[in-house]
């Protein structure tokens, strides 16, 4: 077990460091992501819908599709020159590969959130401070949720054809819950509703994650060469 | 297969003409016999894919793999009947051809879901490959349908809807339920008739493939 962890941090350091080096996905992410909140501001009729009532759907739609563009990279990055290949002859573990993967997508989707939210705040004038920190913990909920879909089905949409038109196919309704639930939770924050309100959405996106996680890390291997 | 269609008409033929008429919704009611059963056949397809997807990953069994396919796809076209025959009953009797309730969002994911799996198949070549992601599909699919049930649920329950209609269901007199009951096992014969067919065709798909890979390996 700690072998697996040791080289899931191996390959998850290895992704980030290429990205820190190039910071061109991430940079492309974040400005994909300011553009559209900023886009949002255009789309909807200030005088009919007050910005706190949308600011919770724009957020989770916003999170949502940087989310799925930075999932793109994970495995694309692996099919040039076929470096793929060396890390499956690697003596690390597919589960560890995985892990890896995953760890590094959560750590790029965790950060283009980490700035967008300020952004968001600013744009759609929410007072976010007082509810900093249940926010937190339901966007790092929902994020993991979704990462943990998305890097597996990255791993596979890589090899079709019209690869990332078939990441989105494939993750879309995956985002159903963790989407829905997130959006639901965030509603209920920053309207100040008591915590027995939206307990049983944070119950079900952890059952959520919890099977999802699992699952993914079990079948992962097979979306392999063998 | 024939015996299937002949069934599926015998039913049609108890619901117009044998079934009596429902009080409130009239006629309306009567598509009830198509909608439900081709619910039922809908899920029950998608659960055909979710159990052979798991078992192929362990047994690498082509034959599984056609089978899961095949599923998928009659599945599909279960499914379009439930979600062409909802919005014609809602109309008339909601008022709105669509709503947001629980049922209805899970049958469209898992609409979704099934096109995303044959979606996927096509665009995956190697027999073997195509296999294996269609299978951590078919599972992963299967999963996530009750858990949008259980969402939408919650969503709906915390947020009730004055405006939309929902009646409760009738208590079905003798008759109705007979004709409901018979439809639902017509249409599972329907379905295994149809999977059967679909299965025996991908089966010679698969071996004209194979003969051909053979030849063109022979003449090399």
């Amino acid at each position: 077990m700690r072998s697996v962890l040791a080289q899931a941090w191996a390959i998850a350091a290895k992704d980030l460091l290429l990205e820190f080096r190039s910071r061109t996905s991430f940079l492309s992410a974040l400005v994909f992501t300011a553009l559209v909140l900023a886009i949002f501001n255009f789309a909807r009729d200030p005088t009919a819908v007050s910005s706190v009532d949308l600011a919770p759907s724009v957020l989770w739609i916003t999170f949502s599709f940087a989310g799925v563009l930075g999932l793109n990279r994970a495995f694309t990055l692996e099919k040039e020159n076929r470096a793929i290949d060396g890390l499956l002859l690697s003596p690390a573990s597919r589960t560890a590969l995985y892990l890896g993967k995953t760890a590094a997508n959560l750590v790029f989707v965790g950060a283009v959130e980490a700035i967008a939210l300020p952004l968001f705040a600013l744009f759609f004038n929410v007072p976010l401070l007082d509810v900093l920190g249940p926010l937190v913990l339901v966007i790092a909920l929902a994020t993991i949720g979704f990462v943990a879909v998305g890097t597996l089905m990255s791993s596979m949409a890589v090899n079709t054809r019209f690869g990332e038109m078939m990441l989105m196919v494939l993750v879309l309704p995956f985002l159903v819950t963790p989407v829905s639930a997130a959006a639901e939770m965030t509603t209920k924050l920053f309207a100040h509703r008591p915590f027995a309100e939206w307990a049983a959405w944070l119950k079900l996106l952890a059952a959520y994650d919890i099977t999802f996680v699992v699952l993914c890390t079990l079948v992962f291997e097979f979306t392999l060469e063998d | 297969m024939l015996i299937g269609l002949l069934l599926v008409a015998a039913i049609y033929v108890r619901a117009l003409v044998f079934t009596p008429e429902e009080a409130t919704q009239g006629l309306a009611q009567k598509i009830f016999y198509i909608h439900a059963p081709s619910a039922w056949v809908a899920f029950l397809a998608f659960g055909v894919v979710g159990i052979c997807s798991a078992i192929y990953l362990f047994v690498k069994d082509p034959r599984l793999d056609l089978l899961a396919a095949s599923s998928a796809e009659v599945g599909t076209v279960f499914t379009t009947v439930v979600l062409v025959t909802g919005p014609i009953w809602g109309k008339t009797i909601w008022g709105a051809w669509w709503t947001w309730d629980a049922r209805l969002t899970s049958t469209l994911f898992l609409y979704f879901i099934y096109l995303a799996y044959l979606v996927l198949r096509s665009a995956v070549d190697e027999p073997g490959r195509r296999g294996r992601y269609a299978a951590v599909l078919g599972i992963l699919g299967a999963l996530l349908v009750p858990f949008i049930h259980m969402s939408v649920y919650l969503f709906r329950t915390l947020h009730p809807m004055p405006v939309v209609l929902r009646p409760g269901k009738p208590e079905l007199p003798g008759s109705m339920l007979l004709t409901l009951l018979s439809s639902f096992t017509v249409f599972t014969v329907f379905y295994l008739a149809l999977l059967a067919r679909r299965y025996a065709w991908a089966r010679l798909v698969d071996a004209r493939a194979q003969s051909e890979a053979d030849r063109a390996d022979a003449s090399r």
